[in-house]
């Protein structure tokens, strides 16, 4: 977080303000609620719909809810919820294909996105957005659902002040500082009786959003208070990556026993690429009417756990736990960064939280790095 | 991502349950494609697949498909009669390296169907003769009676610029030709390994092991070339069924030089 000299500081009114503002310039407010005993992102219209004096307690396979003893918005970690659910949809209809005298014709969907603006998106959540820009956009071929999203979306990012029990930005170089890639970032500040939020813009349809909003310049104090949140949220954080080369060990290991050992564990339930926000993969949905006069395509988040995944003429070629775990990470942490220039991990410690039997990426990269520098086990 | 409907024109059987079908566009005219591309086919209301393209690419009127019926698409498609119509989109991804090897003399290794990417290759260097060395096809196949285009591999074997061995993995004592698997070929093959690249279409354990032969023989790992298959639902590189290490089958692909995924072919898999 750069220390801008236009900070400004709002009240929670003034939180109300801006979603009334962003409702007002034709926007549909996405934010945190409280769903199903979990954080989730939804429609928010108005600020008493965030989880008020709620955090979470995440750890490998483990997520509550608790209260807090202060009334803080923003005062947990992320949930199983990314903006991936609405910038890359779990399901897009795509075209219906029409027979007619045993002639087919294709007539596309139409796509009309609404205009987003989300609310509270964290450093990595931003990191995993430009590393989706990456894989769908910036190819010799633009999906045109995500662009048409993503090129509208307004986003309002969030410094976070509460670390979780498996968040490893930190040690992703991605967080929990929100650096880039926003139209406005907020930094809750909390002290006592006095509530309130360092905003700053970052674009310029930010400095116009935030023009219209109460506020007061921000003090010097205010500015200390904020950069205490982030370094104290900095040394919370539960679960950090081994700062290693990460891609050869991975890549030079590939029949090392620990994937045998992890796949023990695996259940190939596909939790981890369902609520990571960067995993993008996608399967092909054919139906067709009763009649057999139409028939529909859409397109539908997919996972490499599952044995469809890469199944061809004869068989899967991935049939084994063992194999598609390898294939999900190594392809996350290592030839992520020969397609796209980044590791495709952003340390939001999703995976970890939603498996259910809490494998935990870091410690799988941990245990091949240790065995392999301590000599191997022969 | 939205198809274009191609009607058949026609179609005939190779092999059993392999049929090759002439697709034209209903609308647009002819599309050109590069040696080693493939489209995606899409039959009404069950799916879409991958199908290399195996026609002449100097003839753009009609597109030529060899098809195998082993899943619910291809088995469609193969039963598919003229005038029927089916989604197409394509071509995709990277072919033959086919201006890369001018001036050098050309290896085509071929198992069973992999024929079928190979031969709008051979098509070309047959047009372009002149502008490359020796041009070698071995091919192999199960038995006599599973041999793909048998008529067209007899009468390149009567060319004079063109070297075909053919052999099979068993066969009853009719058979007059060769009997063993195709990288067996190699090693009794007189060619020049610094001055070849090699094409290679087939299983991919008959890739490995065609690999192997060939870098045995000294050939470079940068001069050899495989088609690779994978699962594919977008072709564009979005959906992640394709990945191979880092390469993406689809764009990055299906036509990879073996230096690229050296380690990699002979993992268990992968």
């Amino acid at each position: 977080m750069d220390d801008n000299e236009d900070a400004s500081v709002i009240t929670p009114d003034g939180l109300q303000c801006l979603l009334d503002v962003l409702t007002a310039r034709g926007y549909e407010v996405i934010g945190p609620r409280l769903r199903d005993q979990a954080i989730v992102y939804d429609a928010l219209s108005g600020i008493e719909e965030l989880p008020v004096g709620w955090t979470d307690e995440q750890d490998g396979g483990h997520y509550r809810l608790k209260r807090r003893s202060d009334e803080a918005l923003f005062g947990y970690a992320v949930g199983p919820h990314s903006w991936k659910r609405f910038l890359h949809p779990p399901r897009i209809p795509l075209w219906q294909a029409v027979r007619d005298d045993g002639q087919m014709r294709f007539v596309p969907v139409r796509d009309e996105p609404p205009r987003y603006a989300f609310l509270g998106v964290r450093a990595c959540e931003l990191a995993a957005m430009d590393i989706q820009d990456r894989v769908l956009l910036q190819g010799h071929y633009a999906d045109p659902h995500y662009q048409s999203r993503r090129k509208r979306a307004f986003l309002v990012a969030l410094n976070c002040s509460e670390a979780g029990g498996t968040c490893f930005c930190d040690s992703m170089n991605t967080g929990p500082d929100v650096r880039e890639g926003y139209d406005l970032v907020l930094t809750e500040l909390l002290d006592g009786e006095d509530h309130a939020f360092l905003v700053c813009s970052g674009s310029e349809e930010g400095e116009a959003v935030l023009a219209e909003l109460p506020q007061e310049p921000a003090t010097e104090a205010h500015l200390v208070a904020a950069r205490a949140v982030v370094e104290r949220t900095r040394s919370n954080m539960g679960r950090s990556m081994p700062q290693t080369a990460i891609p050869a060990l991975l890549m030079d290991n590939l029949e090392h026993p620990r994937w045998a050992e992890v796949a023990d564990r695996c259940l190939s339930c596909a939790n981890c690429t369902m609520v990571c926000p960067t995993c993008f993969c996608t399967t092909m949905e054919d139906t067709s009417d009763l009649e057999g006069a139409t028939a529909e395509r859409s397109q539908r988040w997919d996972s490499c756990f599952t044995s469809d995944f890469s199944y061809i003429h004869g068989g899967s070629v991935r049939t084994s736990t063992r194999s598609r775990y390898r294939q999900w990470m190594t392809h996350k942490l290592a030839t992520w960064v020969d397609q796209f220039g980044t590791s495709g991990c952003v340390g939001c410690g999703r995976c970890v939280t939603w498996c259910p039997v809490g494998i935990d990426i870091t410690e799988e990269v941990r245990a091949i790095h240790d065995d392999v520098s301590s000599g191997g086990r022969e | 991502m939205v198809p274009e409907p191609v009607r058949v024109l026609r179609r005939w059987q190779e092999l059993d349950a392999v049929w090759t079908l002439e697709l034209e566009p209903v609308k647009t005219g002819g599309r050109s494609f590069q040696p080693g591309q493939f489209n995606m086919l899409y039959v009404f209301g069950v799916g879409e697949v991958p199908i290399s393209l195996s026609g002449d690419a100097s003839e753009t009127a009609a597109l030529v498909h060899t098809v195998r019926g082993v899943g619910p698409v291809s088995n469609k498609l193969v039963a598919l009669q003229p005038g029927d119509t089916v989604g197409l989109r394509g071509p995709f991804g990277v072919g033959w390296p086919m201006a890369a090897a001018e001036g050098s003399d050309v290896l085509i290794v071929a198992g069973g169907l992999g024929l079928a990417p190979l031969r709008p290759a051979i098509y070309h260097l047959m047009h372009h003769r002149e502008k490359y060395g020796r041009v070698i096809l071995l091919y192999g196949t199960r038995s006599p009676e599973d041999i793909l285009y048998a008529g067209e591999l007899a009468e390149w074997g009567e060319r004079a610029d063109l070297e075909v061995q053919i052999t099979v993995d068993h066969a009853v004592s009719d058979w007059q030709g060769k009997i063993g698997v195709v990288p067996a070929l190699l090693p009794t093959l007189d060619f020049d390994p610094e001055d070849t690249v090699a094409m290679v279409c087939g299983p991919e354990i008959m890739m490995r092991f065609t690999v192997n032969a060939l870098r045995d023989a000294g050939v470079e790992d940068e001069a050899i070339f495989l088609s690779m298959e994978r699962n594919m639902k977008c072709a564009l590189g979005h959906c992640g069924h394709c990945q191979f290490g880092s390469t993406f089958v689809c764009k990055d692909g299906p036509v990879v030089s073996f230096d690229r995924v050296r380690g990699l072919l002979s993992l268990k898999e992968f």
